[in-house]
């Protein structure tokens, strides 16, 4: 099993690297995608699936989601000359290669599925869970609280305020 | 069962943390701090998950799932803010946002 993790390791680092390093936000993007990716089958291996399947949905759907859209409304980046890239090999061979590589690794490790489940720990929901509403239903709250603010928050910061000219007052 | 030793993972995480640091210091285009927070956050959580793994508690992931809300929080904030800067100044370089610095 160990292969799987170091292969895993190995594309999130190179996928992180080349995320941080890009010029290109939306490209960037896309590795970082990968590279959450790549950190989720690490959470299967490490015998967390529900935390795996989080990561999945919650960090590369929802808040990658959040970014790529920012990304296209402030219409970042060079897109006269990126269209022109778009064709050439070297902009999707790379990650590509990554994702197969991530994929096959998957592949791999579910058809040992059967060494992992006859293994003896898997942290299943149902403890997270029974450990998350008794011990830590306090968190949960505050959370809850956080979240609130959050919208509220991102509502106010978000909408568009109409602008009043003053003559006085006005702002170079 | 995965043998590797909980040195090499937190090592892992930590590789993962400390170019999401990297990324923060050195790019000026907000998105990509934005990024590298995430980053940062995501090895952090990573690190729970090991250690929740390695004593075979369920708090870790519990942990992962505040981290989790926390992000989420963040990113959204954030990003309003990222739009707002980019209304007023017409550019994502963090250095062109400095209306509080001491004028000397």
């Amino acid at each position: 099993m160990d292969v799987f993790f170091y292969i895993a390791a190995v594309v999130a680092i190179i996928s992180t690297v080349m995320a941080i390093s890009g010029r290109n936000a939306i490209h960037s993007l896309l590795y970082l995608i990968l590279s959450l990716l790549a950190i989720s089958v690490i959470f299967y291996l490490l015998s967390a699936p529900f935390i795996a399947a989080l990561e999945v949905i919650i960090y590369a759907g929802a808040i990658m989601v959040l970014f790529i859209f920012v990304t296209m409304m402030l219409n970042i980046g060079l897109e006269r000359e990126a269209e022109k890239k778009w064709l050439k090999p070297r902009m999707w061979i790379i990650p590509s290669i990554l994702a197969v590589v991530l994929l096959v690794n998957l592949i791999l490790a579910l058809k040992n599925i059967k060494t992992i489940s006859s293994d003896k720990e898997a942290i299943l929901p149902k403890q997270v869970g029974i450990s998350l509403f008794s011990t830590y239903l306090l968190g949960v709250e505050i959370a809850a609280i956080l979240l609130m603010a959050g919208v509220i928050g991102a509502y106010h910061l978000g909408s568009q305020k109409k602008k009043v000219k003053h003559r006085f007052l006005e702002i170079k | 069962m995965l043998t590797v030793p909980v040195e090499t993972q937190i090592l892992f995480a930590g590789v993962i943390f400390f170019l999401g640091l990297i990324g923060l210091l050195v790019r000026r285009n907000m998105i990509f701090m934005l990024m590298s927070i995430e980053i940062m956050f995501n090895a952090a959580g990573l690190v729970f998950i090991i250690a929740g793994t390695h004593w075979n508690q369920p708090d870790g992931q519990v942990m992962f799932i505040f981290i989790l809300a926390v992000t989420a929080v963040e990113v959204s904030i954030a990003l309003a803010l990222i739009l707002q800067v980019y209304h007023h100044f017409k550019t994502l370089d963090s250095d062109a946002v400095n209306n509080l610095k001491d004028s000397n």
